[in-house]
Formats: C-alpha cells, sequence, structure tokens
C-alpha cells in the first residue's frame, strides 16, 4: 500500500507551531494570566453561575484536599489546640479566637506549582502572639501544623512562625474562611507557598525539631520560601 | 482479490494497539485533571496526592505508544498520510458541501490530518509544561506560572478535541468498526475516502 507522500508536511508545521505557542506561553503566560485576572477579577467574584470557575480565565483558587471528604466544623465544634513543648498548653474554641485582636493585610496566594491569586484580604490572629501565650520552652525549635481532616501537618521553625505574615486565619475576602478554602480556621503564611498555609487547622504543636511535612516527604523544599 | 468480500484492511493490529493505550492513557489523564482542577470535584474525591500520581504517570505515559507505534511499517506510512496536506485537502476544509463526494479524498481527510497532529502537538505541549509544574525546582516560578497558565488551556483544548473525535466516532459504527476489527466495508469507503478505496482497487487489480 504506497502512501501519498505528495503535499505539504502541514502536520509537522502545526506541532513546531503548537511547541513554539506553548514556549512562548510558559515565558509570557504569567504576565498575560495577570492582565486576564485584572480584567475579569470583578466578574469572577459575582459570578452566580459558577461558569467562570470552569475555565482557566485569570488567577483562579483551585481547592486541595489530600484525604477523602473532610467533614465540616463550625462554631460549636471547633477547636483549637496549641500543644507540645510549652509551659501553657491552651485551647481555643472559635469565639476565642475572635475575641483575640486581628490582623487584616492583602496578601498573594501562591501555589509552588506555578498558579496563584493576587490581592487577597486575610484576617487573623497572629501566631506569634499565640505561641507568646503558650509560652514555649527552652528545647522548642519548630512548630508542627496539624489538620483536621486526619492526615495533613506540615512544619515552619519557630522564628518562621513568629513572622509578621503568619497568621490563623479566620476570614478571607471578608467573610469567614469557607470550607473549601480550609475554614473555619487555616493558617494563612504570606512568605511561603501555600503547602504552608495549613487547611482546617486543629493543632499547633511547638516541637524540638523541624521534621518535613506532608508535601515536603514527596518532594517540596522544607523552607517553603515564595521565589526559592 | 481483497479477502473477506466487501471489506478492505484499514488498520493494523499496530495501529489498533497503540490506539487503545492512547485511549485508555488519554481517558486517565482527562479524568485526573477534571478532578485535579474543579474545586468541587476535589473536594468530593480528595486524596490529591494519589489522583497527581496517577495523572503524572498517565501523562508520561501516553506519548510512548504514540512514538513505539513507529516500529510498525503500516503505523508509519499512516503518520506518512497524515502529515501530508494536498490542494484538495485545503479546498475539502473551506468548503461547505464536503461530504457529497466530490472533492478527492484520500485514506484521512483533512479534518482527521489536522485532528491528529493537534492531539500530537498538544501531548507535546502539556508533557513540557506539565514537567516544569512536577518538577519545581526547573525553572522560576514566573515560568512556572506560565507553564501552568499553558498547561491550563491546553488541556481544555484537548480535551475538547478528544470530545468531537468521540462524537463523530458515536456517528459512525463502520469507522468504529474499521478501529475495532481493522477492516470496513468497501461502500463506506468509497462514500468517506474515496480516493484511498480507488488507491486499493488499483492495486489489487495491477
Amino acid at each position: 500500500m504506497g502512501a501519498d507522500p505528495d503535499g505539504a508536511p502541514v502536520g509537522r508545521r502545526v506541532v513546531l507551531g503548537l511547541f513554539g505557542l506553548g514556549a512562548v506561553g510558559i515565558v509570557t503566560g504569567s504576565k498575560i494570566q495577570g492582565g486576564l485576572s485584572e480584567l475579569l477579577a470583578p466578574v469572577q467574584l459575582r459570578d452566580p453561575t459558577g461558569f467562570t470557575a470552569l475555565v482557566p480565565l485569570g488567577n483562579t483558587w483551585r481547592y486541595y484536599s489530600v484525604t477523602g471528604s473532610v467533614t465540616p466544623r463550625d462554631a460549636t465544634s471547633y477547636a483549637l489546640t496549641v500543644s507540645g513543648l510549652v509551659d501553657r498548653p491552651t485551647t481555643y474554641r472559635l469565639a476565642d479566637l475572635e475575641a483575640l485582636p486581628q490582623t487584616a493585610f492583602t496578601d498573594t496566594f501562591q501555589c509552588v506549582t506555578g498558579w496563584h491569586v493576587p490581592d487577597v484580604p486575610w484576617t487573623g490572629v497572629r501566631l506569634a502572639g499565640l505561641l507568646d501565650a503558650a509560652a514555649p520552652t527552652a528545647e522548642a525549635v519548630g512548630v508542627r501544623f496539624h489538620s483536621f481532616d486526619g492526615t495533613y501537618s506540615v512544619n515552619m521553625t519557630l522564628d518562621q512562625a513568629r513572622a509578621d505574615d503568619v497568621i490563623v486565619a479566620l476570614s478571607m475576602y471578608g467573610a469567614p474562611v469557607t470550607h473549601d478554602h480550609g475554614g473555619p480556621v487555616r493558617i494563612y503564611s504570606g512568605s511561603m507557598y501555600g503547602y504552608k498555609s495549613t487547611k482546617w487547622l486543629s493543632e499547633i504543636e511547638v516541637t524540638p525539631n523541624n521534621e518535613p511535612g506532608y508535601w515536603e516527604d514527596r518532594g517540596y523544599p522544607l523552607d517553603g520560601f515564595i521565589g526559592e | 482479490m481483497s479477502e473477506p468480500t466487501g471489506s478492505f484492511a484499514r488498520f493494523a493490529p499496530a495501529e489498533r494497539l497503540v490506539h487503545r493505550l492512547v485511549a485508555i492513557l488519554m481517558g486517565s489523564c482527562l479524568i485526573t485533571a477534571a478532578i485535579l482542577y474543579n474545586g468541587s470535584i476535589m473536594m468530593a474525591v480528595g486524596h490529591r496526592h494519589v489522583v497527581e500520581t496517577i495523572h503524572v504517570w498517565s501523562g508520561l505515559a501516553l506519548p510512548v505508544p504514540m512514538i513505539a507505534g513507529a516500529l510498525s511499517a503500516a503505523y508509519r506510512s499512516d503518520v506518512r498520510r497524515l502529515n501530508r496536506f494536498t490542494p484538495a485537502d485545503w479546498q475539502w476544509l473551506r468548503s461547505r458541501t464536503r461530504r457529497d463526494d466530490t472533492i478527492p479524498v484520500g485514506k484521512f481527510n483533512a479534518g482527521q490530518k489536522i485532528n491528529a497532529w493537534l492531539v500530537a502537538g498538544s501531548t507535546g505541549v502539556l508533557l513540557g509544561t506539565g514537567a516544569v509544574m512536577y518538577w519545581t525546582g526547573l525553572v522560576r516560578l514566573s515560568w512556572r506560572s506560565g507553564a501552568t497558565f499553558v498547561h491550563d488551556w491546553f488541556a481544555l483544548g484537548l480535551g475538547l478535541l478528544v470530545i468531537g473525535h468521540i462524537v463523530y466516532a458515536i456517528r459512525d459504527p463502520e469507522a468504529r468498526r474499521g478501529m475495532r476489527t481493522g477492516r470496513v466495508a468497501r461502500h463506506w469507503a468509497r462514500v468517506e475516502h474515496g480516493a484511498w478505496a480507488e488507491e486499493i482497487q488499483d492495486q489489487s487489480n495491477s
């Protein structure tokens, strides 16, 4: 059966064209995405159909869960424990956390794989304050965050955890942190990649070391600073 | 003369095997992609690391049968046919009455040719951008963001191509039979791929 080799090699050109487009997209995509995002953000925040979340227009949130379904907790069922190497272990109800002085700032949520959502308004309790109240002992080196999904945990050094932009977040976009975003209470660490910002926070354990956490065991850097 | 009467050989066993493997891996990629991308599905399914691992390995494996097919002469011959666009192909693409059998169509029509290369090229782009996203130490952050952007849009495009491919297959049982059994009815070949049917006829007559 003889092939018909006459005609232009259009197939090869299509492939090379797509490769070129992909390469240009890798280098410029971040800027394009940013531009799209600025144009579309007002629409996306008020989109009742949810359509804009289905297509990759602009900088959209991606929701991660490493276990099966996570049982939601609310003001009655929620509790946060500060434990481990501390002189004063403490348990906070949601109302206790809400009664503490709140820190508010606007910052980007940056995932290590590349996606990010800029200009997210966060409000919460500075972690440094909770740590000071619990009074870490002299042997304390790190802090381990545990999630009530039952699986996820991640570390920071005590110094990293005391940074100004590390908060126990209670609200995003001026409203309580939703379940899908890790509410009612999650960590938000502005200088670090998203995997350091534990969702569904249930325990802050002060530890004698700085062990790798869930995604770090699976290859991500222990110091998850953005840009490193 | 051709055996059994009334049919032409269209796809060799190696080509059908490649098609089946690509279909399984592509299906795996697209289903896991939907879980990883869509927040509602992700929250219902969870287990992100498992889903991600299946997605990454399916994606890495996807080009393997596409390339390994080159071991088969029939596959190489069909790739050559797909690569070449004749003036009749351009005419076919522009025509509003392309199905009326006046423009000669070879073993593959121009739409099938374009689809094949869009799928192949998109697979390559998704492989490259996926690698950049997965091995986060390879390139700087802004390029990873760019790679995510490219990966999202190419995945959406490829998903639509695959859906279109399946819709055309559902509408044409004889085309499906060609890929399932390797043979197609002569009548179908004359209507859908007239120039190819003539070519086979000429060969068996000479």
